[in-house]
Formats: C-alpha cells, sequence, structure tokens
C-alpha cells in the first residue's frame, strides 16, 4: 500500500514540475493552436544556442518586425552549439506549422535533409549570420551581416583617420589560420595602396589566438619593439579588449598620462559591451561592428514577404524591399544587412549586446 | 516492488498522458512515431552500454566510434562501394572498434574508464584526421531511411526495438548475460568460478561495437552528411538512459526492459518540451528532474522489496 501511495506522489510531483514549466509557453501554445491562426504568420527564430549574447540584438530585431509587420514571433534555440543540435528543434518547428524558419545555422551541411523538409511542407528558410556554404539551395536566402570585403578598407580608414593618415601601426588578429581574419587583413593590404594612406606604414602583424593573455602579451610586445607606434587594429573582439587593457594601464592612449607624441590608436571590430567602459574612458575612440539587429529585421521581411508570395527569393535577382527599397540577391542567394555600425562615444549606450 | 525497472515505463505514461492532454501538436500518432529517428541511434548505443555497466565497466567511446564509423563508410560509399559492401563495412568497422576497447581493458589490465576515455579522443582524432573541416556526402541509395517506414513504423524504430529483444535474451537467458552479471557483482569471485571473465568482457565491448555499426548506418542515412563533429556528447545522452533505466553504475545489476522503457522516458519528455518550444534551460532542469526521480523511485522501491525480503527469511532483525 504504501508503495502504490509513494509512487503516486512521485507522479503528481511529476505533473506539478511539468505543468509549471509548461505554463511558461502556454500563452504561445495556445494562440498557435487556436482558430484565428489563418491571419497571422508564425516565425520562428532558432539562433545557435540560447544564452548567446550576440543573438539577442538579431532576436530583437525579429520582434520588432513582428510589431511592424504583424506576425507571431517565437526564439527557440538549443542548449549547445553542436553540428545537429537544431536539427530537432527544426523538425518539432514543423510539426507547430510553424511559417517562417530564421536560422543561424551551425552547420553548413548537416541540417540539409531536414531543412529539405521544411520546404517541403512550404516553410521559408531564412539563414542569418552564418549560411549554408556550398548548400545553398537547402535555404530560400542568406541574410549575411555585412558585405565582408568592405570591412577591412573600412577599418584602415577608421584607424587611419585617427592617426590623421601617418605614422607606424600593427594588426592584432586572432589565429594565424582563422579565415575570416586573413581575408580582412588581405583585403586590408589592398586598401593600404590607395594613395591616401600612403604615409601609414603597416609595421608589424602579430597574432592573439583570441586568448585574452596571449593577446596581451602581444600587445605589450608591440608597444616594446616598436617605440613610434601610433596605431593598433585588433580586428577580433577578444584581441581589443585585451589590448584596451594593455593600452589602459600603459596610459599611453590619446589623452593618457604617458602619451608621446599623440599616443597610439587603437580600434578594431568587436561588440559594444565588452568595450563600452574603454570608450567612456577615452582608451578607444571608436571602433565598428556590423548590426546583428539589422540582419534580424531584413530576414523577418524577407521570409515573411517570400511566405504571402510578394516576393520571389530567386539569387541574383532583385526584389522589392522595405518602403520601397530595392534588395539585391547575390548570386549565392545572399543579402547584405548593411555596412558597419561604427561605435563611438555618442552612440555607444544606445547598443546592448 | 519486485520490478522498480517498470518505474520508467510508469513515469512514461504519465508524461505521455501529460502532453497529450496540453498539446495538439504531440497529439499525433504519426509524428509522434515519425520522430523516434532522432532518437533511435541513442538508443542502439544505450543497449550496448548497458551490458557493459551490467559488467562493471564504462564506455566512454561510443560516440566517438559512431562518429569514425559514419565517417569511414560514406567516404568508401562516396567512393563507389557498392551499398551492400558498405553496410557490412559498417558493422565490421563498429565491432572491431568495440573489440579493440576490450582488448586494450582485459589483455592490457586496464581500467574501462582509462581505456575508453583514451579512444573516445582517439577515434574522433582519426575522424577528424581523416575528414579535416570537410564532410563527406552519403550517396542516395543509403539516405532516407529515417523517412521509410513498415505500416506506418519507421525502420529506424523497428531496428532499436529489434535489437533491444535480441541483446535483451542474450543478457537474461543466455549464459553470457550470466556471466556479464557475475563480472559485474564480483569479477574475482566471477572468475574463480571459472567465468571467461576476459572474453565476455570483449564480448560486451565486440556487441556495442556492433550496435554501434548499425547506429552509424541509420546516422549517415539520416543526415545525408557525414563530419567529425557530430554527434557531440551522445555518449552522456545513452549512459544517462542506462542509468536511468535502473542499472546500476557499479555493475551487476539492471535489465535490458529498464533501458529501453528509459529510453522510451527520454524520447517522450523530450519530444513533448520540444513541440511545446520549451526553452533549452528549461529542457535541461526537467530532465535532471525527471532522471533524479525515475533512479530514486527505483532505489527506493528496490530498499522496500529488500527489507521485506530479509523480514521473511529472518536473515537479519533490524
Amino acid at each position: 500500500m504504501i508503495r502504490i501511495s509513494s509512487i503516486l506522489a512521485l507522479g503528481a510531483l511529476l505533473l506539478v514540475g511539468c505543468n509549471s514549466g509548461g505554463s511558461n509557453e502556454s500563452p504561445n501554445s495556445t494562440s498557435s493552436t487556436g482558430t484565428d491562426s489563418g491571419a497571422k504568420l508564425k516565425v520562428v527564430f532558432i539562433p545557435k544556442n540560447t544564452g548567446n549574447p550576440y543573438f539577442k540584438p538579431l532576436g530583437a530585431g525579429i520582434e520588432e518586425a513582428s510589431k511592424e509587420l504583424g506576425f507571431e514571433y517565437q526564439e527557440q534555440g538549443p542548449a549547445t552549439g553542436d553540428a545537429t543540435s537544431q536539427l530537432p528543434i527544426i523538425k518539432d518547428q514543423i510539426q507547430r506549422k510553424v511559417d517562417v524558419i530564421i536560422l543561424a545555422a551551425n552547420s553548413p551541411d548537416a541540417l540539409n535533409e531536414v531543412l529539405d523538409d521544411a520546404k517541403a511542407k512550404g516553410i521559408v528558410v531564412v539563414t542569418v549570420d552564418s549560411d549554408l556554404e556550398k548548400n545553398e539551395s537547402h535555404r530560400d536566402v542568406g541574410v549575411m551581416a555585412t558585405d565582408t570585403s568592405k570591412i577591412g578598407p573600412a577599418q584602415i580608414e577608421l584607424l587611419g583617420k585617427e592617426m590623421n593618415y601617418e605614422g607606424e601601426f600593427a594588426i592584432l588578429s586572432a589565429t594565424t589560420d582563422a579565415p575570416n581574419q586573413n581575408a580582412w587583413i588581405a583585403d586590408m593590404m589592398t586598401a593600404l595602396k590607395d594613395p591616401k594612406y600612403s604615409k601609414m606604414k603597416l609595421v608589424e602583424t602579430v597574432y592573439g589566438n583570441d586568448e585574452p593573455q596571449k593577446s596581451s602579451t602581444e600587445m605589450e610586445a608591440l608597444m616594446t619593439k616598436h617605440p613610434n607606434l601610433k596605431g593598433v587594429l585588433s580586428p577580433t573582439s577578444v584581441g581589443l579588449a585585451a589590448a584596451a587593457q594593455v593600452l589602459e594601464n600603459s596610459g599611453m592612449y590619446p589623452g593618457g598620462k604617458k602619451a608621446v607624441n599623440g599616443g597610439i590608436h587603437l580600434t578594431g571590430l568587436s561588440t559594444p559591451n565588452q568595450l563600452k567602459k574603454f570608450v567612456a574612458n577615452g582608451v578607444i575612440t571608436a571602433f565598428q561592428l556590423w548590426s546583428p539587429k539589422d540582419m534580424g529585421s531584413l530576414a523577418a521581411y524577407l521570409g515573411t514577404a517570400a511566405k504571402n508570395k510578394k516576393i520571389e527569393l530567386k539569387s541574383g535577382t532583385e526584389v522589392d524591399g522595405p518602403k520601397g527599397t530595392k534588395i539585391k540577391l547575390n548570386d549565392k542567394g545572399v543579402v547584405f544587412a548593411g555596412d558597419l555600425v561604427t561605435f563611438d562615444k555618442a552612440n555607444i549606450d544606445k547598443f546592448d549586446f | 516492488m519486485k520490478r522498480p525497472e517498470l518505474i520508467p515505463a510508469f513515469l512514461t505514461i504519465l508524461v505521455v498522458a501529460f502532453f497529450w492532454r496540453i498539446s495538439p501538436d504531440f497529439r499525433d500518432i504519426n509524428y509522434l512515431l515519425a520522430n523516434t529517428t532522432i532518437f533511435a541511434e541513442t538508443g542502439l548505443l544505450a543497449i550496448g552500454l548497458t551490458l557493459i555497466i551490467i559488467s562493471g565497466n564504462i564506455d566512454l567511446s561510443v560516440g566517438s566510434s559512431l562518429v569514425l564509423t559514419s565517417c569511414l563508410v560514406a567516404k568508401f560509399t562516396n567512393d563507389g562501394t557498392p551499398i551492400f559492401i558498405s553496410i557490412v563495412m559498417a558493422l565490421v568497422i563498429g565491432t572491431v572498434l568495440g573489440t579493440i576497447n576490450g582488448l586494450l581493458i582485459t589483455v592490457g589490465k586496464l581500467p574501462s574508464f582509462l581505456v575508453t576515455l583514451a579512444t573516445m579522443a582517439l577515434y574522433r582524432g582519426v575522424a577528424q584526421a581523416m575528414m579535416g573541416p570537410a564532410s563527406a556526402k552519403v550517396p542516395q541509395p543509403l539516405k532516407g531511411i529515417d523517412r521509410s517506414d513498415f505500416h506506418g513504423l519507421p525502420y529506424p524504430l523497428i531496428i532499436f526495438v529489434f535489437c533491444a529483444i535480441v541483446v535483451g535474451l542474450v543478457l537474461h537467458r543466455m549464459i553470457l548475460g550470466r556471466w556479464l552479471f557475475g563480472i559485474g557483482t564480483n569479477s574475482e569471485a566471477a572468475h574463480y568460478t571459472g567465468f571467461p571473465v576476459n572474453r565476455a568482457t570483449i564480448f560486451a565491448f565486440a556487441i556495442t561495437g556492433f550496435l554501434i555499426g548499425i547506429s552509424a548506418l541509420l546516422m549517415d542515412s539520416r543526415l545525408g552528411v557525414a563530419r567529425h563533429d557530430l554527434a557531440k556528447g551522445i555518449e552522456l545522452d545513452a549512459i544517462t538512459i542506462v542509468v536511468a533505466g535502473g542499472t546500476a553504475i557499479a555493475g551487476g545489476k539492471g535489465t535490458m526492459i529498464g533501458t529501453a522503457f528509459s529510453w522510451l522516458l527520454l524520447y517522450f519528455v523530450k519530444t513533448g518540451m520540444g513541440v511545446n518550444n520549451l526553452k533549452a534551460e528549461y529542457q535541461l532542469t526537467i530532465i535532471g528532474i525527471i532522471l533524479i526521480l525515475s533512479v530514486f523511485s527505483q532505489q527506493i522501491a528496490d530498499r522496500f522489496s529488500t527489507i521485506k525480503h530479509r523480514k521473511t527469511t529472518k536473515i537479519e532483525s533490524r
């Protein structure tokens, strides 16, 4: 008798546990199954993993668009960023009969089959931030942050302006074999051939392996080896934050206690949150990154417009964008969300990611 | 309670009833059947691990073996190996990888935790060295087993159930099973009783390897690509299923039916939460709670029956 009642008690506990968990979602599950589901499109955003701050503004961009365009928005990410961790989630969304899946893909090809299933059910699949490289046919359109070939020149221009287009500078990169870093550095070299930058001299490129400790050591070494250094460019957020800390400690930033002939200008690429303190105290004047939020809103627009048959997402064509703009899909079906955003004292507090 | 391993079955019924009531998306038999294909591969690993854990050992390398086998098979099939030979090759490679573990443990006299920790790194490392960042595409005839079914039952599910029954019979009705239980209870005693400790241990790992071979075929067929970074952490899922199904992690105790129901329980919990878009963080928490409930209630049930048993046989008074 005792054991039957104890099992029943355990069962009751379990039901309560599930209930409280399930109730968090109940507004969504009830509205999604209601009879009025005919009008509102259902859009789900699947980030690489949950709790990743980078995807917060991206989701916020979609959510804002949901209010403007009037669709139902949900975000559902996996706990880990493994190659197939998004697969069961995509299956679940197919079963939930969503209309648009916006996906920051964890794998270029492990999701091919399940995405084909989704497309076969009429779901529009939009990739954001990370595309299905060489497997582009398994999604409808890819919304990428920015035209990456413009990153190198934009960074050189930003640093050039700060150091008055003259003097020695160095690059602090991530690892020697990071494909994106190397592509950007190559673009920087090309940009430097412009006569405008003829008085700027790249003295060294060093690699901090995207580790704070190694990046700090490399930054210190740069400052010792090149006493005339006027600029450092770090197109990686780990390197940039570490270099900023070193520069703050040394007091050699423009306006710092130990600054000689104007000090060392530091800039690069990073998410704004981790550099707010250095912008506030003047160690860094400005730095750049693309806008994840723009990616989110554009992906939401394209996905819902395609689902409503207002546009047709075909590679190499031009489609109607929001508010009378035109959007060009390149030959891989990729759309760029916008230019780099430059963060400085005036605007950095408006961003939170 | 004579059969504490049936507690996962009982919990499964509760979970299904709960989600059936609250979720219209869950209330779809075809979907519930079709979705098992994601989880069948993990289930096959759990079947093998039941044998290994009962024998007092552990195999942490199951996920890496799975990946290595799936990469090799995809690569060879892509290079023109006929499908039939690919299938045989998958089973052979899996069995060989398992046997290597078994040999290192028995002949090398090393703890299974250590050996399989090493082969976990080794097997995945070989897969990575072989594949690099690229992935091997699986050719068409090998693809799509998860979409084909026999009277509504998807083939991966049929394969899982069939393997569970066969290996379950080996475990509970054949001499190998008795050896494994004996080794898991006390390997020294088993040795002096005349049990072939080494041979039985190698068999357990080889059978697991064979099941990994099947699992690799299912994974290749389902995903259509093979990469070195797939199935990460699957070994923990599989071990979890076994332990939540009432198999003692120290060995000597456990049932195949417990593992099978535990698999079913975890499947329904994951599917129910997933299709309701419960946030990943809550999903982990709830799975943790259910596992603790499952193991804890089995412990209690076990203790009750032991106390009762002691009272009636008067071996010991309390």
